[in-house]
């Protein structure tokens, strides 16, 4: 049977704020175990949350990035379930009148056409602590650092029909909140969290099937691989003629599959109500206003400009607008370079290959956008050729300095005396007399083909020094006699 | 409406109280009592009335985003009944 794949999306991304959601704590990466911890992160009774007027702000811009509906009056939630690492026991969250409603995100698909995701909400509440299980003698370690720190769940519509699509959508969205500065996006550290709900359904159906919710995929390859072997499973348990459970379940990528988590049904009974602890958050349409006016250009803009400003073609732009930390990179770059389309090239071509070979995102480069724009002005300015160009790029890689440094201590630099380059001319005309003798008798067509000949050896007679725009008039001239 | 003792067990466990049969007994009377006055409630007309979320006729205030608090890690372990490298420790949570 041909089954068609329903796709909802849960993103939480961890916003990137100083202090905590609801108490003055650092929200630091990496810091020694309950270091980051007050009172109120600890659920002590009579502790009371404050909330952070950056998180507000933050979850804000958001919902005017994906053109949403902002909730002028907010409610926090208490969402209640028992575990050691959440001591309050329970989640302050938002569920009825959530900070952003209704909006949508449009995606380019492989194909090159656009596809508008609905976003059904995105909410503001807190990440628990972290529980450790191994090795404590049989029991669990809580560190309470993350307890607290601001979240806002994405929550998309079941609009999506493929992983690659999935795929997509939770690029868009990671490239949004880096764009706006409100995540840092880094799913290795789990910045950025998805929950995938798969379900299928017969070709032409309108009713959904039983989906199931596979828990925080964090990266772009394990939600396209964790949604493939879903789709597998659930079929083979649906054309077996057996019903799909609807439960939350893990992927693992080692083993690559999905397992299931927990499928007491008692588990989702969150008994929401309003916290009484927070009062409703009341926007006023200026202060949305505002911060819609002040929103920083998104990837579509960015792309749009690179195209108009740089003159950069379509496919270009948008690889080079994808990330926020790549707009930067190849904007500095050009800049620096003075030539945009170069610059365009090296980033996508030279300096992508090496970054790929080592899997470093561009934030990550050993060469920064400064160094590769100043090797940039060196070919530019005929310094030195594209070719010699690639072998200072692999020695700025490997650490050795900037460009100048390098053409200067390896002695890379072009050779465009007039004089000098008459003279090695000279010495190859000398040395192939049989060549010249030929080339001499033949027609000019046949001339055009034997001139390469002569090239390639002064080339390597000047170890790639000699500036080729300058060797061929000269060397037409004396071969010629 | 009344509640049948294994609507209270259930309740009971998903706070992790442990009731005994006496217990149970007793909560299923009390939460009884409370849900026969609830819905007392429900014959009030409240057509036009918006949701309260709470009773104060206050917003809520922002707090800046600034770091107020330091370390106080040995201050909060020295509460715990077992801790070990920094970490509160609990019983087991996993199989």
């Amino acid at each position: 049977m041909n089954w068609e794949v329903v796709i909802g999306l849960e993103i939480h991304a961890q916003l990137s704020t100083n202090s905590k959601l609801f108490s003055g704590a650092a929200t630091s990466f990496g810091a020694e175990p309950n270091t980051n911890t007050t009172l109120v992160d600890l659920g002590m009774p009579g502790a009371l949350p404050v909330f952070n007027k950056e998180a507000l702000r933050m979850a804000v811009m958001f919902g005017h990035a994906v053109n949403a509906e902002i909730g002028m009056t907010s409610i926090f939630a208490r969402k209640n379930y028992f575990y050691p690492d959440l001591p309050k026991g329970y989640q302050t969250s938002q569920m009825d009148d959530p900070i952003v409603g209704k909006g949508h995100l449009d995606i380019t698909l492989d194909d090159g056409t656009m596809k508008r995701v609905g976003i059904t909400r995105a909410h503001l509440e807190e990440d628990a602590g972290k529980s450790l299980h191994e090795d404590f003698h049989g029991m669990t370690g809580i560190d309470l650092n993350r307890s607290s720190t601001p979240l806002l769940e994405i929550v998309s519509e079941p609009d999506i029909r493929s992983a690659k699509e999935a795929v997509a959508y939770v690029k868009m969205i990671h490239s949004i909140v880096t764009y706006l500065g409100i995540c840092d996006g880094n799913m290795a550290e789990g910045n950025m969290r998805c929950d995938v709900n798969i379900s299928l359904r017969p070709n032409g159906q309108e009713a959904y099937g039983t989906r199931t919710e596979i828990k925080n995929v964090n990266s772009f390859r394990f939600i396209e691989r964790a949604i493939y072997t879903e789709i597998e499973r659930q079929a083979d348990i649906l054309e077996d003629g057996g019903k799909i459970t609807q439960e939350t379940r893990l992927y693992d990528p080692d083993k690559d599959e999905t397992r299931s988590m927990r499928s007491k049904e008692e588990a989702n009974d969150y008994r929401y109500f309003p916290c009484p602890d927070l009062l409703p958050i009341e926007l006023t349409q200026e202060y949305v206003d505002q911060i819609a006016a002040n929103l920083p250009e998104l990837p579509k803009q960015k792309a749009d400009r690179f195209m108009s400003e740089y003159k950069l073609s379509e496919y270009d732009a948008g690889v080079l607008s994808a990330t926020r930390a790549m707009a930067d990179y190849f904007e500095e770059t050009a800049n620096v370079a003075g030539n945009a389309k170069l610059a365009a090239n090296w980033v996508m071509g030279e300096l992508s290959k090496y970054l790929n070979s080592e899997s470093k995102d561009i934030s990550e480069s050993p060469v920064s956008a400064g160094h590769l724009g100043g090797l940039l002005v060196r070919i530019e300015d005929n310094t030195i050729n594209g070719k010699t160009a690639k072998s200072v790029l692999q020695a700025m890689w490997d650490g050795e300095g900037s460009a100048d440094d390098i053409i200067e201590a390896k002695g890379l630099k072009q050779v465009t005396d007039t004089g000098a380059i008459e003279a090695v001319i000279q010495s190859v005309i000398d040395a192939n007399p049989a060549q010249v003798e030929q080339f001499r008798a033949s027609d000019e067509d046949k001339q055009k083909k034997m001139i390469g000949f002569f090239m390639g050896q002064v080339m390597k007679a000047s170890q790639g020094k000699a500036n080729p725009g300058m060797v061929t008039p000269i060397l037409n001239k004396l071969l010629k006699g | 409406m009344s509640l049948e003792k294994q609507d209270v067990l259930k309740i009971a466990h998903l706070a992790r109280l442990s009731l005994d049969d006496n217990d149970a007994e007793q909560y299923q009377n009390s939460l009884t009592s409370i849900l026969d006055l609830v819905e007392q409630m429900q014959s009030v007309d409240t057509n036009g009335v918006e949701p309260l979320s709470n009773p104060l006729e206050a917003k809520q205030r922002l707090r800046d985003d600034v770091v107020t608090e330091g370390n106080r890690r040995n201050a909060f372990l020295a509460n715990a009944p077992q801790t070990e490298a920094g970490l509160f420790l609990v019983p087991q949570v996993i199989e």
